[in-house]
C-alpha cells in the first residue's frame, strides 16, 4: 500500500510537473529565441514603428497559441464543452476552471518574451527614435535648417550604428530610450507578479469550498477519459485475440477446447507432456501446409466478421447459438462436474 | 528505487526543508537576474536618481511577491485563517507562526538583491554622482561647455566621449562605490546581528512548550492538506474505473450473473486467461455493439453514480454431492 501510494504520488505529481516542465521549457525557449534572433531595425521612418512594436507583440501571441497547442487539456476542455448533456449535467464552473489553468500556463512564455525584449531595449529604440527631442542630447546645430521629413529621416537612423555619424548623440539617445524601455519592463513584471499574487494568495478568501469541488471534478474528468481509453484498449486486445482464435478454428474446422476434464487426472504428469500439450494447442488445429496457406490467404481476401461466437458446449447446435445476439441464460451443468450435484442460488452461464 | 523512496519520504515528511530549498533557489535566481540585467544609467540629471532607485526597489518587490507565491505555507495559512470554525476550533498562534515563517522566507531574495546592488556599486554611482562635490577631485574637464550638474550626471557612463580615459571620472566612481559598499556591509552586519540576537534572547521571552505545540500543529495542517489532496486523487481514480466498467456492463442487454467456480475445480483448469479474456470483453462481441458503445459515450455520458457496482451483492454458491453433503460453500 505504501509503495502504491508513493508511486501514485509520483505519477500524480508527475502529470502536473510534466505540464510545469513544458511551461518552463517554453519560457527558456522564448528567452533563447530572443537572444538568437538578429534584430535589425530598418532605420526608415515609415517602417521603424511597425518593426519595433511588431517584434514586441507578435511572437508573444505565437507563444501563447503554441502553449495551447502543446497542452493536452485543451482537447479535454473542448470535449467537455461540446458534449451533449445526456445523463450527466454540465457545470460551467469546471469549464471556467480548466480554461483558467490552461491560460495561466500558456501566458508564461509570452510574458518572458515581452520582459526580455523590454529589458534589452532594442525594439523600443527602433520604434520610438523618431519621437525624440534631440535638443536635450547635444548641440542642436545638427538639425538646424532641416525640414520635417529630413529631420525624421535623420532620427530614424539612430538605431543603426553605422548609419548615424554623431556617435555621442546616438549613444546618449539610445541610452535614454533604453532606460525608458527597462522601466516599462520592470513595471510590466511588477504588474504580472502582483496579479498572480492576487489570484493565488487572495483567492482562498472567496469560495474555497466551491473551488475544491471544481478542482476535484475537473481532475476526475481527466482521469475518466484516460480510464475509458485504457478499458477500450484492453477490450480491443481481447476482442482481437478471441477473433483470431475463432478465425483459425473456422479454417481448421476443429474446436479448440479451452477447458479439459481434469477431475480424474492424477498428479504425476511430467513436464514434457504439459509442454507438448501446450505446443499442440498453440497450433490452434492447423497442422497441414494447405490449411496454413488457406489461413494466410483468407486473412487478406476474406477477413472474418467483427462478431465473436460464444464458446459452445459439446453436442449443442453451433448455428442455433450463433444466431442469438447474446447467449441466454443456460441452466445446465457442463463438463467436469457431472458426478456431483450443485445447488445454485442463481442462474449462471457455464462453458466447456 | 529504495533511495528514491527514501528521498521522497524525507521530502514529504519535512515540508520545511522544501520551503528552505525553494527560498535558497529564489535567492540564487535574484543574483543571476542581477548579473544578467544590463544596467543602463541614463546619465541625465533629471532621470538618474529615478532610474537607480527604481532598479533598487522594484525588483525586490517582485521577488517578495514571488517568494510568497511559491511558498506552500501561504496556502495553508490562508486556508486556516479564512475557514469557518465548524467542529474544529481555531488557534491564532498557528496562523501567526505560519505567517512569520512565510514572511521570513519571502524576505530573503529581496534582501539578497539589495545587498548585491549595494556591494556592486553601479546603482549608487548612477544615483549619487551628482551629489559629489567636484572640487575635491582634480582633473575635471572644463572645456565641454556643459554645466557642472550635467557633467557630474555623465560620470556613470564610461563610454562617453568627455570622460574617455579620465582619471577624474574614475576617482569619483571609486569614491561613490566606497560609500555604497560601506552601506551594504553595514546592512549585512545589522541583519546578522539582528538574527543572532533574536535567536539568543527568544527563549527568554517565549514559552518553549507553546512553541513546540504551534510548530507541531502547523506542520500537521500542511500534511493534512497534502493527504486530503492525495486521497481525493485516489478516490477519483477508483470512481472513474467503476463508472467506466459500469458503463460497459450496461450496454449488454442480458443480466447474466457470473459465478465463481469452486477452488478444486479452478485449480485444475488449464488456462485461466481465457476466462479473463471473456471478462474483459464485458459481453461486447460485435462491431455494432462497439460502435454503439462509443457513440453512447459521447452522446449520453453516464451519470456520476457508481452505487450499483460498488455495492453489488456477492453471489454465494454451495456445491453438494448426491447425498446432500456440502463439498464447498461460499456462505
Amino acid at each position: 500500500m505504501d509503495k502504491f501510494r508513493m508511486m501514485f504520488q509520483f505519477l500524480q505529481s508527475n502529470q502536473e510537473s510534466f505540464m510545469n516542465g513544458i511551461c518552463g521549457i517554453m519560457a527558456l525557449a522564448s528567452a533563447q529565441m530572443y537572444s538568437a534572433f538578429e534584430f535589425s531595425c530598418p532605420c526608415i521612418p515609415e517602417y521603424n514603428y511597425a518593426y519595433g512594436i511588431g517584434l514586441l507583440i507578435i511572437p508573444p501571441i505565437w507563444f501563447f497559441m503554441l502553449g495551447f497547442v502543446l497542452n493536452n487539456n485543451v482537447s479535454m476542455l473542448a470535449e467537455e464543452w461540446k458534449r451533449p448533456t445526456g445523463k450527466r449535467s454540465k457545470d460551467p464552473a469546471i469549464l471556467r476552471y480548466m480554461f483558467c489553468s490552461i491560460t495561466q500556463r500558456s501566458l508564461i512564455a509570452p510574458a518572458v518574451w515581452v520582459s526580455v525584449t523590454l529589458m534589452d531595449g532594442k525594439s523600443f529604440l527602433c520604434a520610438f527614435s523618431i519621437n525624440l527631442d534631440i535638443d536635450q542630447f547635444g548641440n542642436s546645430s545638427l538639425i538646424k535648417g532641416m525640414s520635417e521629413t529630413e529631420k525624421m529621416k535623420l532620427l530614424a537612423k539612430i538605431p543603426c550604428k553605422d548609419l548615424f555619424d554623431q556617435q555621442e548623440i546616438r549613444v546618449a539617445a539610445s541610452r535614454y530610450i533604453k532606460c525608458i524601455s527597462q522601466a516599462c519592463g520592470w513595471m510590466f513584471l511588477l504588474m504580472m507578479t502582483f496579479m498572480a499574487f492576487m489570484i493565488r494568495a487572495i483567492r482562498p478568501c472567496f469560495s474555497q469550498a466551491a473551488f475544491l469541488k471544481t478542482k476535484y471534478w475537473s481532475h476526475y474528468i481527466d482521469i475518466e477519459r484516460k480510464m475509458f481509453d485504457e478499458t477500450c484498449k484492453e477490450h480491443a486486445k481481447s476482442f482481437a485475440k478471441v477473433c483470431i482464435h475463432q478465425y483459425f478454428e473456422n479454417v481448421s474446422g476443429e474446436m479448440r477446447s479451452f477447458h479439459r476434464h481434469r477431475s480424474n487426472r492424477d498428479d504425476s504428469d511430467d513436464d514434457d507432456e504439459d509442454k507438448k500439450r501446450s505446443d499442440e494447442e498453440k497450433l490452434l488445429g492447423i497442422r497441414a501446409q494447405d490449411d496454413m496457406n488457406k489461413v494466410l490467404w483468407n486473412w487478406h481476401t476474406c477477413k472474418p466478421p467483427l462478431a465473436l461466437r460464444k464458446d459452445q458446449p459439446d453436442g449443442e447446435d453451433n448455428d442455433r447459438l450463433n444466431k442469438e445476439v447474446n447467449g441466454g441464460p443456460n441452466g445446465f451443468v457442463n463438463g467436469h462436474t457431472h458426478d456431483m450435484g450443485k445447488k445454485e442460488w442463481a442462474v449462471y452461464y457455464s462453458k466447456v | 528505487m529504495e533511495r528514491l523512496k527514501l528521498v521522497l519520504q524525507y521530502f514529504q515528511s519535512n515540508s520545511e526543508s522544501i520551503s528552505n530549498g525553494i527560498c535558497i533557489i529564489l535567492a540564487l535566481v535574484s543574483v543571476k537576474l542581477y548579473t544578467s540585467f544590463d544596467f543602463n544609467c541614463p546619465c541625465l540629471p533629471q532621470y538618474n536618481k529615478l532610474y537607480s532607485l527604481g532598479v533598487m526597489i522594484v525588483p525586490p518587490i517582485i521577488l517578495f511577491f514571488l517568494g510568497v507565491l511559491v511558498n506552500r505555507h501561504t496556502g495553508v495559512m490562508m486556508d486556516e485563517w479564512m475557514r469557518p470554525i465548524g467542529k474544529r476550533s481555531k488557534n491564532p498562534a498557528v496562523v501567526k507562526y505560519l505567517f512569520s515563517a512565510m514572511l521570513q522566507r519571502a524576505l530573503l531574495a529581496p534582501m539578497v538583491w539589495i545587498l548585491v546592488t549595494l556591494l556592486d556599486g553601479k546603482i549608487f554611482i548612477c544615483a549619487f554622482s551628482m551629489s559629489v562635490d567636484p572640487k575635491t577631485f582634480t582633473g575635471m574637464p572644463n572645456n565641454t561647455g556643459l554645466d557642472v550638474i550635467k557633467l557630474m550626471a555623465k560620470v556613470p557612463c564610461k563610454e562617453d566621449v568627455i570622460f574617455r580615459n579620465s582619471s577624474f571620472r574614475k576617482a569619483v566612481s571609486r569614491y561613490v562605490r566606497c560609500y555604497s559598499q560601506a552601506v551594504g556591509w553595514s546592512i549585512l552586519l545589522f541583519l546578522i546581528l539582528l538574527g543572532a540576537l533574536g535567536r539568543l534572547i527568544k527563549p527568554c521571552f517565549d514559552d518553549h512548550a507553546t512553541f513546540l505545540q504551534t510548530r507541531y500543529w502547523s506542520n500537521y495542517l500542511d500534511v493534512e492538506q497534502k493527504l486530503f489532496d492525495e486521497t481525493c486523487v485516489l478516490h477519483a481514480r477508483d470512481f472513474a474505473r467503476k463508472c467506466v466498467v459500469q458503463f460497459f456492463e450496461d450496454i449488454r442487454e442480458d443480466a447474466v450473473l457470473r459465478l465463481p467456480h469452486p477452488p478444486f475445480v479452478r485449480c485444475h483448469r488449464e488456462e485461466g486467461e481465457d476466462e479473463e479474456e471473456e471478462e474483459r470483453l464485458y459481453g461486447i462481441t460485435k462491431q455494432e455493439q462497439v460502435d454503439q458503445l462509443l457513440n453512447k459515450w459521447y452522446y449520453c455520458k453516464p451519470e456520476l453514480d457508481v452505487t450499483r457496482i460498488a455495492y453489488r451483492p456477492r453471489a454465494c454458491v454451495t456445491w453438494e454431492d448426491h447425498d446432500g453433503k456440502t463439498l464447498y460453500s461460499d456462505v
